[in-house]
């Protein structure tokens, strides 16, 4: 299903291609995200249906906003990527791929994709969410990927618990933090490599996952195959991507991409005053509670009666407790029946039946977790352009 | 050092993915060529010859437009990819380029 502005753009383009005789200018359609400057091509990648273009090189792919109506899982060809360092691994051998752990352990190891699949296997189903998912609604603007809401998914991760492998190789005394380097890397070598850390009694919850599965099959290329980390409940910054490095170390770790980059405001809610700058900073960690409306977007015109809103709603790892919606742009809500329960990591769908009679609405929805938390009605601000979670809205009119 | 894989991106005519057998196959990956391409404006060479070492030019194209994302925007992120990412341009370079993307974008 195609929203309404993808649709007015691609009439535009084929009438466009069709008056110039040739469609060649216009090989790639156009989508146009509800934002200055939002126009983005749609592009084909390996292994991917057509996704939202932001940057090619590295890759960076938004998933169509309609895809999560489909269900609470994301297909894995449709799941978002996003890479920060140019020098992609386009030519992986499974079977010569190794995991080395090492640093402050006893034992250290180099395990082989092999060795990992014999380990006990476990299965999760988690969302995994750029941190600057919907950067680009963000008033004031602020630099970086200029994202809509679609650099995020949910799907069933099969690997092994990271604590089995912590386990095998013998976590020391005294150690503090496990760090993460994947086979991605700079084009120079004067870029700092993309490595993330983890506090070490997070990296051995017993969540905190390597997965080598993805909804029953292998890794797409461009979500980390063979390897990756996955880190429920956080924001994906943390989930890296063809994950052949594991270091335990005895300090905090000081490198660009956790001390200097991915931080929020050391605040409650994250933000700060829009337009200034936060007096002090923390990582980037659990994501804010969220909920969308996935089977009507903003603009759409619908026949007076009856219809069913539906969406999904998610939260840092509380799960779910209640989605409530309001059809008069806030003033009342009513609570709307959740989905099936995939886990407190996953997507939850929600439904709710509701009567439109002619005339134009402002349909909301709010998500509260098992926590208490839930969704602010104004957008919060930060200087990155993170955990964005206002309570959305759409509008449309029934005539 | 700069390594010098940029050519297989050009060469890169048919987009694909290459798995040999359906069990633990070594998987070759294509990516599609790029499409982005800078605005004409002044300097322009100097940021084709500067920038696209490490990036496409949609991460330029992409970014926010208008008065308050001028001379200081654009200054920041120059700042920011010699400071932070290592880029090695020179001031004269620099100073060209700040003026090329706060007069086209």
């Amino acid at each position: 299903m195609l929203d309404r502005r993808e649709m007015m753009k691609r009439a535009a383009m084929a009438a466009l291609a069709a008056g110039f005789g040739s469609a060649k200018a216009f090989a790639l359609d156009t989508v146009t995200l509800p934002f200055d400057n939002g126009e983005r091509p749609l592009v084909k990648y390996p292994q991917k249906r057509p996704m939202i273009g932001l940057t090619s090189r590295p890759p960076q792919l938004e998933t169509p906003f309609s895809v999560f109506n489909d269900g609470p899982i994301t297909p894995n060809n449709a799941f978002f990527v996003r890479y920060h360092l140019a020098d992609v691994p386009l030519d992986i051998d499974p079977d010569k791929f190794t995991l080395e752990i090492k640093g402050k352990v006893d034992r250290p190891l180099t395990l082989s994709l092999k060795d990992i699949r014999k380990l006990p296997a476990v299965e999760l189903v988690a969302v995994n969410q750029c941190s600057g998912n919907s950067r680009g609604f963000f008033n004031p603007r602020v630099a970086g990927g200029q994202l809509g809401n679609g650099a995020m998914g949910n799907a069933r991760w099969r690997g092994v618990p990271l604590k089995t492998v912590l386990d095998k190789a013998g976590v020391q005394q005294g150690a503090k933090q496990v760090t993460f380097n994947g086979m991605d890397g700079p084009v120079s070598d004067k870029t700092p490599d993309f490595v993330k850390a983890l506090d070490i009694d997070h990296a051995r919850d017993g969540e905190v996952m390597l997965a080598y599965g993805m909804n029953g099959e292998d890794l797409p290329v461009l979500n980390g195959f063979p390897l990756r980390l996955v880190v429920p409940g956080y924001y994906g910054t943390y989930w890296v991507k063809h994950l052949n490095e594991i270091t335990v170390i005895d300090d905090v770790f000081d490198g660009y991409w956790m001390k200097s980059a991915y931080r929020i405001p050391d605040t409650p809610c994250g933000c700060v005053e829009p337009g200034t700058a936060p007096k002090a900073t923390i990582p980037i960690n659990r994501f804010t509670v969220r909920s969308f409306i996935t089977n009507l977007s903003d603009g759409a015109k619908l026949k007076p009666g009856g219809t069913t809103l539906k969406g999904i709603a998610f939260d840092g790892g509380k799960g779910i407790k209640e989605v409530a919606v309001s059809i008069d742009g806030g003033k009342t809500w009513t609570p709307a029946k959740l989905g099936k329960d995939l886990g407190k990591y996953s997507f939850r769908e929600w439904k709710l039946p509701v009567k439109l009679a002619a005339g134009a609405y402002e349909l909301k929805v709010r998500a509260t977790n098992n926590a208490g938390d839930t969704q602010p009605t104004e957008p919060t601000w930060n200087p990155p352009g993170y955990l964005r979670n206002v309570v959305e809205t759409v509008r449309v009119t029934a005539a | 050092m700069i390594r010098q894989f940029l050519p297989l991106f050009a060469t890169a005519a048919i987009a694909g993915l290459v798995l040999a057998s359906a069990n633990a196959a070594p998987v070759s990956y294509t990516l599609p060529d790029e499409t982005a391409a800078f605005k004409p404006g002044p300097n322009l060479e100097v940021v084709q010859n500067n920038c696209t070492a490490c990036h496409s030019a949609d991460y330029i194209n992409t970014q926010p437009r208008g008065p308050k994302f001028k001379k200081d925007f654009w200054q920041a992120e120059v700042t920011k990819m010699i400071k932070v990412y290592g880029a090695p341009i020179d001031d004269a370079d620099a100073a060209k380029i700040v003026d090329y993307l706060a007069a086209t974008y």
